[in-house]
């Protein structure tokens, strides 16, 4: 039966209700629980889960609710133990930090006079307001948050651009500013080479790669998914590629998008053809045929860190970075013809499928529909970072479920030969997703044993020896499982084919001198200038966990432990409006 | 001072408390100095109740009021007085008054005298009767009623004799300053402010030409008394904050209190206007032998204190009491602390907390910033039990509703025709 518990003014943000919801669901006795503040959208949510219930109604937004569908109501003692134990930990280990959290934007700046950046992780439908107060504040804004309109989006970064600002984002889920990680990213070494994506798991793959290749980082700066999109126009892209220009730290230029728009790709190609250092451009899925002056067009993450680091050696640049690919032994029945792609990170999947796609010679193999980006001959490619899969769920660089969940549909189709993952280490991800996924694979793996089938998985592992998870240990966890691992995700999916019996060649590009001298770049401002000089002094709003990376990177940080204005109370967020904009008569 | 915002307007009230001088001047019967309690008729704390919405505390308290005043001669006759309605109600805050728990207060009782010499108001407040069967609480037996009537014939006009022979009356700032060094809050630790005010007064008293056994029971009810400051501190809270809502604009928190029914707060651009919500019931630690279960609403007009900046907005001003108001420990306080300078519009220089590296009291309780953020006003507070008589039964904290100050915006809102 349900049972249904408001403790009154106890707000946590989302992930942590979600992460204590997995955690709640997992006891013995519970079969389905629920846990959320109780917004409006929530109650929805509670509603079309069949979670529902009459109390409910009594909730507002800063109520946490908490449903639960268990046998025999004797244990529901045992899981608000569960669920007190479960927070309190939490305030242990947020009292122990020396982090300074406020409530409010105007203590924040108080506290940090000299911050200039504000990490924003708010919900979508607020996340816009806070940033304009951020930008009013002149501070720059590092967008988490995603589903903003792309109005919104296109109006903040024209004023930020106006301002001399830079907005990160929405939808920002990487970044490293002078060594300093944020949101969801890697602790990479200082070098010469820096980064402008419009790709999260894409910056990451490629920051980690060189990294782990003997380069180093200068920064790293998201721009968020829809950047070059007609309607944004690259206008984050543009002033980030500027300050980079202009950054002394950073030699050698790296750009990764998606392919944009025509006109678009033609106004930044411009740009960069107009710059004094050295670029890398990736606009994954196009494949390139040769490098133009000094800037250099890849087809892949690895590539385009392979040609990066020469760059940054001053080495010439190869026609083709081919990797020779050992394929390893597979025995499979007549009926397994299958690769299973379970990616957590957008980019890597959407690499995987190309790959693929380029492999199979499909003439559109790229799809967006229901998760999938690759769909096709059987082969499949999911995206569980989609929307479609994290509604009112843990992304899966945070939380296994999902995960596990289709390993063992995957394992139990006989058609599944090889089942492709990745795994992006780094802050913000799991803390050792090796230890929670190894039994799942083995189970899967054993059942398929016990059908007469052998199965095989293989994994792009993604971090460097630097992350709060250790590398190696992940390594050798996931290969103790039998996981064939590889170090990039190009080398996992070229390993993949390799035992499909699928080939790829690499087409050696060639260079051709610039068409046009292109116009000289425009200088960045100032206060991007300052940006990219020294470590960042942070504000971050929203989720606390964002700081460990920041304080253990020796920069600077404020907590500003966020609610939505007056508990998300649209009347009296209006009344207060009207009187701080009220004027009395003189 | 030109105004523009509400901002202005709220920085020219929170300077008006800043710039208050509160001086304790005299002790006088509550009916020279409030004449409505001339007739029939009995103060009590919070917004406006009628008796019959009394909770079980009050209601006892006016039984034992009734009793003292002499208008019955038993517990029966009395309550069928106020039953009957033959008995007046008015709110302590309505005539510059403030009464502990119940608040209860009748005119021949004692009641201090504090002048605030910036604006030129007075306020007052019954003294503190001790701990134990006391009428705050709701105890009416004769233990009770013999107390209050010795604080009538003897304490009472000791005190007001010892502060007319010092001429000036006492600085209260100072003596407020004093003791926040010394670790008071002034809502549920006052002991080194009434040790502060005995170490002031008992030199006066002791040059009084009186009885000697009359003086040696002053002085030794003043020793044990650890909480008698705090209704010179309510006093004194009541007339800064009723001088700075002079200035009649804005959205400062100018009055906090409960009746055991309903929490109500006035602001600044609201005037004498009550916005109340149903008060919570307070959580805190309890004596051996009573629980959660036995306590009474909240209630009291001593969360003036906290509208002024102490109480539980100095939480870390007091590490000493942290524990038995239900908080965890220092950093519990610090957090408090900091917790309501969010919804303060600055901090108060005169009166700086050591252990809060000598930063100032919270200065103005910003009605905005409450329901912009959820925070609503930490009050530290007795817990009495819900039957009348049985007294103190714990202490903790309790908040308010955040309606109250829902209401409040939305009033000045529409004052303003802004809907």
């Amino acid at each position: 039966m349900l049972n249904t518990i408001i403790k009154k003014n106890a707000y946590q943000d989302s992930v942590n209700l979600m992460l204590l919801t997995n955690h709640v669901s997992a006891l013995q006795g519970v079969y389905q629980a629920s846990i959320m503040m109780g917004t409006p959208a929530n109650k929805d949510i509670m509603r079309n889960s069949g979670l529902y219930t009459e109390e409910l109604e009594q909730a507002g937004a800063n109520d946490m609710c908490i449903v639960i569908d268990a046998e025999g109501d004797d244990k529901l003692d045992q899981i608000l133990a569960a669920v007190d134990e479960f927070l309190s930990d939490q305030s242990v280990s947020t009292s122990q930090s020396s982090t300074t959290s406020v409530r409010s934007w105007e203590r924040a700046i108080k506290e940090s006079p000299n911050a200039n950046l504000a990490m924003i992780s708010v919900p979508g439908q607020y996340a816009a307001a806070e940033a304009e107060k951020a930008l009013d504040y002149g501070l720059h804004a590092f967008i988490f948050s995603d589903n903003m309109p792309l109005e919104e989006e296109l109006k903040l970064k024209q004023k930020a651009h106006e301002k001399g600002l830079l907005v990160m984002g929405p939808d920002c889920g990487t970044g490293i500013l002078s060594g300093v990680p944020l949101a969801f990213a890697n602790r990479v070494k200082a070098g010469n080479i820096g980064v402008v994506g419009a790709s999260g798991t894409g910056i990451q793959e490629v920051t980690t790669l060189i990294d782990r290749m003997g380069g180093g980082i200068s920064h790293a700066i998201g721009t968020g998914g829809r950047d070059l999109s007609e309607g944004v126009g690259a206008i984050t892209m543009m002033d980030g590629i500027r300050g980079l220009a202009n950054n002394s730290q950073t030699e050698v230029i790296v750009v990764i998008s998606k392919p944009p728009a025509r006109e678009v790709r033609d106004k930044v190609m411009l740009e960069l053809h107009g710059l004094s250092k050295p670029v890398v451009a990736l606009f994954l899925g196009e494949k390139p045929a040769c490098h133009e002056g000094h800037v250099y067009q890849a087809y892949t993450l690895e590539e385009t860190a392979r040609i990066a680091i020469d760059l940054g050696k001053g080495v010439s640049v190869q026609a083709a970075y081919s990797v020779p690919i050992e394929a390893p032994s597979v025995e499979l029945k007549p009926e397994q013809v299958s690769i299973q792609g379970l990616y957590a990170g957008g980019t890597l999947a959407a690499e995987a499928a190309m790959l693929i796609a380029d492999a199979l010679q499909l003439q559109d193999g790229l799809i967006h529909e229901s998760g999938y980006v690759l769909r096709s001959n059987g082969h499949s490619i999911v995206d569980l970072g989609d929307d479609m899969y994290t509604q009112g769920k843990p992304h899966p660089m945070i939380d296994p479920a999902t995960r596990i969940q289709h390993i063992e549909n995957a394992a139990a189709d006989p058609s599944t030969a090889v089942i492709l993952f990745d795994v992006v280490l780094g802050y913000g991800g799991h803390d050792d997703m090796a230890s929670v996924l190894a039994p799942a694979i083995g189970k899967a793996a054993a059942k398929a044993r016990e059908e007469g089938r052998n199965l095989y998985f293989v994994a792009a592992l993604c971090g460097t020896h630097q992350d709060p998870q250790s590398y190696t240990e992940q390594k050798r966890k996931f290969e103790e499982a039998g996981v064939i691992v590889k170090e990039s995700n190009n080398q996992a999916v070229r390993t993949v084919l390799a035992m499909m019996k699928l080939d790829m060649e690499d087409m050696p590009k060639h260079h051709r001198p610039a068409e046009a001298a292109a116009a000289s770049t425009k200088p960045a401002s100032e206060a991007i200038e300052a940006l990219l000089s020294s470590k960042p002094a942070v504000i971050n709003v929203g989720l606390s966990k964002f700081t460990a990376s920041i304080t253990e990177s020796g920069a600077a940080v404020v907590q500003y432990d966020w609610r939505p204005v007056a508990g998300g109370n649209a009347k009296m967020q209006h009344i207060l409006h009207q009187l701080n904009q009220y004027r009395f008569e003189e | 001072m030109k105004m523009k915002t509400i901002d202005d307007a709220n920085k020219a009230v929170i300077d008006k408390i800043v710039g208050a001088a509160p001086f304790l001047v005299d002790v006088v019967p509550a009916h020279t100095v409030i004449p409505e309690l001339e007739e029939k008729a009995l103060l009590h704390a919070g917004p406006p109740i009628a008796y019959q919405d009394m909770t079980g505390p009050m209601q006892g308290s006016c039984v034992g009021a009734v009793l003292f005043e002499g208008w019955a001669e038993d517990e029966a006759e009395a309550r069928s007085m106020l039953e009957g309605g033959k008995i007046t109600f008015i709110p302590c805050h309505h005539v510059k008054a403030v009464g502990p728990m119940g608040g209860i207060t009748s005119g021949h009782m004692p009641v201090f005298v504090v002048q605030n010499r910036s604006e030129g108001n007075e306020a007052y407040c019954i003294m503190n009767e001790g701990i134990g069967k006391v009428l705050r609480f709701g105890a009416y037996s004769e233990e009770v009623i013999n107390r209050l009537t010795w604080m009538k014939d003897v304490l009472g006009p000791t005190l007001s004799r010892a502060l007319q022979s010092t001429k000036d009356g006492l600085n209260l700032n100072v003596m407020i300053a004093k003791a926040i060094t010394m670790g008071d809050e002034f809502h549920q630790r006052n002991i080194a402010a009434s040790l502060v005010f005995l170490k002031e007064i008992s030199p006066y008293i002791a040059s009084l030409d009186m009885d000697k056994q009359d003086m040696q029971s002053v002085i030794k009810f003043l020793a044990d008394t650890d909480q008698f400051f705090l209704n010179i501190m309510m006093a004194a809270s009541k007339a800064v904050m009723d001088g700075a809502r002079m200035m009649e604009a804005g959205t400062v928190v100018t009055a906090m209190c409960r009746n055991g029914k309903d929490f109500g707060i006035r602001i600044s651009g609201m005037g004498d206007q009550w916005f109340s919500a149903p008060v919570n019931t307070p959580q805190g630690l309890f004596f051996t032998g009573y629980s959660q279960e036995d306590a009474n609403p909240d209630i009291g007009d001593s969360a003036i204190t906290e509208t002024f900046g102490v109480g539980g907005m100095a939480m870390i001003a007091a590490p000493g009491v942290t524990r038995f108001v239900g908080a965890g420990g220092f950093q519990d306080a610090l957090a408090t602390s900091n917790e309501m300078v969010e919804i303060s519009i600055d901090q108060n220089p005169n009166f700086t907390v050591p252990t809060w590296d000598f930063r100032g009291i919270c200065l103005g309780i910003d009605a905005r910033k409450v329901v912009e953020t959820g925070i609503t006003p930490v009050i530290n507070t007795g817990i009495a039990h819900k039957e009348p008589g049985v007294g103190q039964i714990g202490a903790g904290t309790v908040r308010p509703p955040v309606e109250c100050f829902e209401k409040a915006l939305e009033a000045y809102a529409a004052k303003l025709g802004l809907v």
